[in-house]
């Protein structure tokens, strides 16, 4: 194995060219758990950890630039909290605190897992992921980046380098079903936002990709209830079992694909109410 | 860099080198076999457990999870080096005054872990100091006594107040 460890963006842009095959680290809280059992031996690895403008973030009014080396810890308790309270609620229940602080935000989109706290919240925002590789910058939607299970559209020579979230006009609220509170995978997971008097509702962990409820979405401006506004009972849950019709929860270890369909309807549910309280 | 080729890292205020290692190895691995600094422990290996937890550029983060070979140029601090001249620190007379300290696996991690949260924040209340241990599991104690210490800090160091 060997181990590079570029300072600049351009420079580990170069090195994935060189080494098609590497693997990038970033916070390595998933890739180092393979290598401390085996599980992988990479001939490369490309460590981003030493590139300062990977963790430069900014806000120009109406979105916010992460960049991809900023950890969960940051966005959990630094400014970006306050113009991305879903996305620093994510971020709260990622790992433990140890694991905030070495986990990123780039690490999640590389890895894509459909049980990474901080995607569904992506999804919602419709963020834009910046990459670049030697041929130059790509900005691609999140709708077009994840496209299965620990897959996404990331070529082989191009680095992950942020996200642009854009900052919605409403409600932004993220809610997560593990087996207890800290340091646990999600069962299920969602985020609701509200933008231009629409909801957006995308799910994590009930499916092989985070999935946007589009159709519930739809039937919730069609019953013209005004978003932010007081739902009843029966419209809330009427969401929420049409968001579980679009979820495609499997059965696994962590739980049944009848406890996530149930998970989520309910937490969508509850997201939709928490909106009209806020 | 490449297997065997030496590597320096910065432990605890001092330029240690590492020879003849895998290049693979996590932080924890390197700090305890090729640097003699056992106080960080290994149990998971995963990120859960918070027994290796060293403080890198001041975060806490778990040195299983850390590729030593990254991690040039990095502060490292671990447990052997919160007071340099080997004494107790008041967190570690807390935990022995307070009984929380029973098979002491994972008392170096949480001995970190409080300095950690207790330098972010002085005056933590009672959930801001579980939410802050939520990383480091203990099988002994049941965590009362874990707590207990940590108030007798957070009071000493405030005259008495919380």
């Amino acid at each position: 194995m060997s181990v590079l460890t570029p300072t600049t963006i351009s420079d580990a842009a170069a090195s994935l060219a060189a080494h098609p095959d590497a693997q990038i680290l970033s916070g390595g809280t998933d890739f180092m758990v393979e290598v401390n059992f085996n599980h992988r031996k990479p001939s490369t690895v490309v460590a981003l950890g030493g590139i300062e403008e990977l963790r430069r973030w900014s806000n120009d009014g109406t979105s916010v630039f992460i960049g991809a080396g900023v950890t969960w810890q940051d966005i959990e308790t630094g400014p970006i909290s306050a113009l991305l309270p879903a996305l620093a609620e994510a971020a709260r229940t990622v790992g433990s605190p140890q694991i905030r602080a070495a986990g990123t935000i780039g690490g999640n989109l590389g890895t894509c897992s459909p049980a990474g706290d901080g995607l569904p919240v992506l999804a919602a925002l419709e963020c834009n992921i910046h990459l670049v590789s030697p041929r130059g910058e790509r900005i691609v939607p999140f709708a077009d980046f994840m496209v299965g299970p620990k897959r996404n559209s990331r070529a082989a020579d191009e680095i992950i380098t942020g996200v642009t979230v854009p900052v919605p006009d409403g409600y932004q609220g993220y809610a997560k079903v593990g087996v207890r509170n800290a340091m646990v995978i999600s069962i299920a997971s969602a985020c609701l936002v509200i933008h231009d008097n629409k909801v957006r509702v995308a799910l994590g962990s009930v499916g092989p990709t985070i999935i946007r409820a589009t159709g519930a979405e739809q039937w919730l401006d069609q019953m013209q209830a005004v978003p932010g506004r007081a739902v009843s009972p029966a419209v809330a849950a009427e969401f929420g079992r049409r968001v579980a019709d679009e979820a495609r929860p499997i059965d696994d270890h962590r739980s049944t694909a009848d406890y996530r369909r149930h998970a989520i309807s309910v937490i969508t549910r509850r997201l939709l109410e928490r909106s009209a309280q806020s | 860099m490449s297997n065997n080729e030496i590597y320096t890292l910065t432990v605890n205020g001092e330029t240690r080198e590492v020879r003849d290692a895998w290049v693979g190895e996590s932080l924890l691995y390197v700090l305890r076999e090729r640097l003699g600094l056992p106080g960080a422990k290994g149990a998971c290996e995963q990120g859960e457990c918070g027994s290796c937890t060293v403080v890198i550029d001041n975060r806490a983060v778990c040195s299983c999870l850390v590729l030593a070979a990254s991690a040039t140029g990095k502060e490292i601090a671990t447990v052997e080096g919160l007071n340099p001249d080997g004494s107790l620190t008041d967190v570690q007379q807390a935990f022995i005054d307070e009984g929380a300290v029973q098979c002491g696996f994972c008392t170096p991690g949480l001995v970190v872990a409080v300095h950690g949260l207790l330098e972010r924040n002085p005056h933590p209340d009672e959930l801001e100091v579980k939410e802050a241990l939520s990383g480091n599991i203990c099988r002994c104690t049941g965590y009362g006594r874990i707590f207990a210490a940590v108030d007798k800090v957070i009071a000493d160091r405030n005259g008495g107040a919380r």
